[in-house]
């Protein structure tokens, strides 16, 4: 690391009150040791100061600056509201966006020290991590999304002004219900949100010139039984099987208006939007751990702040990395803090001082010098689940005594199946890789079928694994939504993965007087 | 690096977020609200309420995984004594509750906890309901007055300046007075020292410099803001009628009235009284209770001391009529009573009651509602029709022109039915 020159009495700051220079000072400082010491590369950063009540708004806009209104953001809003006034829950300290510039909210009530953590963490941590990592990269649109954000809110409210509230809401509450299954897994086009307003304008236009009223008037053909295409024919032309239920929904349901399409098209670009952030919440939260740790053991060192800053760091730093154990009140799972910051700086001690166990896991990294890069590397191209399957050493399995419990519901005990020794390293690795795969989560849900010449009845299929079924009240409730954008019959099947045997079904009828009529 | 400081910016981003919310689950929300109103005293029920929600009507459901049955597979730290094969006894909850997957983000919650703002509460509490179309608005004299906006003005404080008609008036008289414009005397300049530079011409130098003077003469002869041009704000003060209200309580607390008597009588009160805070800035209370005599008292004596004794409705009528002619002038007021009582008089004085209440009391109230309470399970007499020796007194006095509204109620459930029937719009229309 380069040297900086220091004087001891060169704090950048004293007490514990903030104002605008100082903080703008400190942001100096750490943009200095960020970018030339640590080698980060970050979005131009804007800093917001909010009160405690806006950061509530916020919190029930799913954290965007911007959203549309419906009432499920009451929702959160009014529980949030009660917690927090009530005492049992605190407020985040900030609250990051992922957009170019990126903002990072700062609560007016905090200290001087944790604004500087707050900046450090934030506007360095996460944003170096929006920036660099392959899945946002590949996935979202940094510059595009306020605007897009924009575009949404209006489009939304003009709906509801000319469509009504209610028939509006009908459509945004079944979008909502379904937005885990709209996203693309698997990338197809780089979807550009700026293009996406300018086709939404293009579309509608399009359809206000060459509307025709004759059309109304060509006499319908009768229905007759049109020759029947085979199973396999028919699946290819309407792209079956698709797991992006509200893409299929927003392109084939058969008596959807062009608005109704539009909001579950805003929806889903919302919820891809969110899906890196998913996926990566251990290594986003570990970058900007690690981050915030190194920065601010570095202003500590070069006597930039002062030692009761210091200790105030350390106490919030500790409380946010602090990992309960599992049969501790406090222990609600893995601490995405506390896992993604141990693994970081695991990373950084096997590349610079590796132990002989070490060499042998990790030949690639051990002992290859400059921890900064190595972590660096893994910030740009893993993912939560494969950056566990990667880096996860036998080192930190053993000093957070990991283990693994299989729990069979047939059986009357949990069994430990794996512990941290020498023969359960590469299990709980593979098992605690798997807790952060969405793939293997999220329940995997289908569309197999629909025959648009006949009855239209949709046919959906969840893969059961391991004989864990869909939770059934939720699952009916979910399939009325369907069935209401849908327009006619939907039917859930749950198959076995392996034996493909048939476990359950459920089947919501066709709904009456939906859609067009 | 931008600092912007969003503190200023407007508050209450989610209110309409809220009330999404709030409509969307009104049905059940009605329903906490008027289960919470049975829980509070008069004067404070109007503070907001937490009230508990079925999370039915808000739910948001998604495809999740049970939290119950199949194999699940949890890593977990914090081993202390474990080896491998060991086996646990099933905690309780079935295990599902341990491991980051839990139950997904929380929505497997039954009820749904929140707090009502009071706006928000009362809005509930008393919709549809409307006060019967008598209200006295009696200005009270030099009591308060508002300012609102009336147009513009030559004159004024610097604060109410108008800038906008300001800026249009100075603009409209420096295009008519054409005032020259700075790109015009910038572009002349130019003009003159590119003459000057090429040392061309004397004669035409001259000529473009004179030009020049004359334009920068004629820019500071007409100003870019004159006097005449401003415009401010005005202001008119308007008085502001202020409606007040007294609300007459009156109940019978003879040995014959039980607790449960009274707390029906409570409860009829209490609506009243609210509903009265929402029509009008200021009620005041009055509580009158009687024996075989009547007296003014506090709250608290009212509907928890208790008091022995005869029955003499008259002596409540005559307490309340001294205590409207001593403190609440009734061309001033807008006079509300209510009377609970069981229905027992002295047969002596039920001559005397009507009397009362025919000549002195209904002229000057806006509304007299007599409420008649019974035990829950005492439907026997009155319901084969033998009504009560009050009830036939008031029965008497009723007429289709006089505020006199009667009710009986027996139990809890119908209080609040009996107040609604009351005090409906369509009633209240009619």
């Amino acid at each position: 690391m380069t040297a900086v020159i220091t004087r001891p009495d060169a704090l950048l700051y004293d007490g514990v009150e903030w104002d605008y220079d100082k903080i703008k000072r400190v942001y100096d400082a750490i943009e200095h040791i960020a970018l030339k010491e640590m080698g980060l590369d970050v979005y131009p950063n804007q800093i917001e100061v909010i009160t405690a009540e806006q950061m509530l708004d916020a919190y029930s806009s799913i954290g965007m600056p911007l959203m549309y209104k419906h009432w499920s953001f009451g929702k959160h809003f009014a529980r949030d509201e009660m917690m927090y006034r009530k005492g049992y829950r605190g407020l985040a300290y900030e609250i990051v966006i992922n957009s170019s510039p990126c903002i990072s909210y700062i609560m007016e009530e905090n200290t001087m020290t944790m604004q500087t953590l707050v900046i450090a963490h934030a506007a360095f941590g996460h944003n170096h991590f929006f920036k660099n990592n392959q899945l946002f990269q590949q996935w979202t649109d940094a510059e595009g999304i306020l605007d897009y954000l924009e575009f949404a809110k209006t489009y939304i409210a003009h709906c509801e002004e000319r469509y009504g509230h209610a028939a509006v809401e009908r459509v945004l509450d079944a979008a909502h219900a379904l937005m885990s299954q709209g996203v693309h897994k698997y990338p197809k086009k780089r979807s550009d949100l700026r293009t996406e307003q300018r086709r939404e304008r293009e579309r509608q236009e399009y359809q206000d010139q060459t509307f025709n009223d004759l059309w109304r008037t060509v006499p319908k053909t009768a229905a007759g039984p049109r020759p029947a295409k085979s199973v396999s024919e028919r699946k290819k032309l309407l792209g079956l099987p698709e797991e992006n239920i509200l893409y299929f929904l927003e392109k084939k349901a058969p008596r959807l208006e062009h608005w109704q399409r539009e909001l579950l098209r805003i929806v889903r670009h919302i919820s891809q939007y969110f899906y890196p952030q998913k996926q990566t919440k251990v290594m986003n939260e570990g970058c900007a751990t690690y981050v915030h740790y190194q920065i601010m053991s570095r202003l500590h060192e070069t006597g930039q702040i002062s030692e009761g800053a210091f200790l105030e760091f350390l106490h919030s730093h500790t409380s946010v990395v602090f990992q309960p154990e599992f049969d501790d009140k406090r222990f609600s799972g893995l601490n995405p803090y506390a896992l993604g910051f141990a693994m970081m700086q695991d990373i950084a001690r096997i590349a610079e001082k590796p132990t002989d166990e070490d060499r042998q896991w990790f030949p690639d990294l051990a002992g290859r010098g400059d921890g900064m890069a190595a972590v660096r590397e893994a910030w740009a191209n893993f993912r939560d689940e494969s950056f566990v399957l990667q880096y996860l050493s036998p080192h930190l399995m053993r000093k957070l005594k990991l283990f693994s419990v299989r729990d069979d519901a047939e059986d009357p005990y949990l069994l430990v199946d794996h512990i941290h020794n020498e023969r359960g390293y590469r299990d709980i690795r593979k098992k605690l890789a798997r807790q952060y795969d969405l793939g293997y989560l999220e329940p995997d849900i289908q569309i197999v079928d629909v025959d648009l010449a006949g009855d239209r009845k949709l046919i959906l299929q969840h893969r059961v694994t391991n004989g864990v079924l869909l939770d059934e009240s939720d699952a009916k409730a979910v399939l009325r939504h369907i069935a209401n954008l849908w327009g006619y019959e939907v039917q859930l099947i749950e198959v076995s993965a392996i034996s493909e045997a048939i476990l359950k079904e459920h089947a919501v009828t066709a709904p009456s007087g939906i859609g067009v009529g | 690096m931008n600092i912007i400081d969003r503190r200023l910016n407007p508050q209450g981003k989610s209110l309409a977020n809220r009330q999404r919310f709030l409509r969307r689950a009104k049905e059940q929300v009605v329903k906490a609200v008027r289960d919470a109103s049975g829980k509070r005293g008069i004067q404070d029920i109007e503070n907001g309420e937490k009230v508990t929600i079925a999370a039915g009507g808000v739910r948001e459901p998604s495809f999740h995984r049970a939290s119950q049955g199949g194999v699940r597979d949890y890593v977990v730290p914090g081993n202390k004594e474990y080896v491998e094969g060991d086996t646990i006894q099933r905690p309780d909850g079935g295990g599902g509750g341990r491991g980051s997957e839990g139950s997904a983000d929380g929505e497997g919650e039954d009820e749904f906890r929140f707090v009502l703002s009071r706006d928000e509460f009362l809005d509930i509490f008393l919709e549809d309901l409307e006060l019967p179309d008598l209200v006295k608005q009696k200005v009270k004299q030099s009591e308060s007055h508002t300012l609102t906006r009336a147009g513009y003005s030559v004159s004024g404080s610097p604060a109410n300046l108008n800038l906008v008609r300001t800026m249009r008036n100075s603009l409209s008289r420096r295009i008519a007075l054409k005032r020259p414009k700075r790109d015009e005397i910038r572009e002349m300049e130019e003009l003159l020292r590119e003459a000057e530079e090429s040392g061309e011409d004397a004669e035409q130098i001259q000529a473009l410099r004179e030009q020049l003077e004359r334009i920068v003469l004629r820019s500071r002869r007409i100003p870019f803001i004159d006097p005449i041009d401003v415009r401010y704000n005005r202001f008119e003060t308007v008085p502001k009628p202020i409606a007040q209200a007294v609300m007459f309580c009156l109940m019978d607390v003879s040995g014959s009235m039980t607790e449960h008597m009274k707390d029906l009588a409570k409860r009829f009160f209490m609506l009243l009284y609210l509903f009265l805070k929402r029509r009008y800035r200021s009620v005041d209370i009055v509580f009158i209770r009687h024996t075989h005599e009547a007296k003014e008292v506090d709250e608290e004596t009212f509907f928890y001391s208790t008091e022995t004794g005869g029955t003499v409705v008259s002596t409540a009528l005559e307490e309340m009529q001294k205590v409207v002619q001593e403190r609440y002038p009734h061309n001033e007021w807008n006079i509300y009573a209510a009377q609970a009582s069981d229905g027992d008089n002295m047969s002596s004085d039920n001559a005397k009651s009507a009397t009362l209440l025919r000549d002195a009391i209904l002229p000057m109230c806006q509304y007299f509602a007599y409420i008649e309470v019974a035990a829950e399970h005492n439907m026997g007499l009155s319901a084969l029709g033998r009504e009560t020796e009050l009830w036939r007194t008031y029965k008497q006095v009723q007429s289709p022109e006089r505020p006199l509204a009667m009710r009986r109620v027996r139990s809890r459930r119908e209080i609040f039915p009996v107040f609604r029937e009351l005090f409906s719009r369509e009633k209240a229309g009619a």
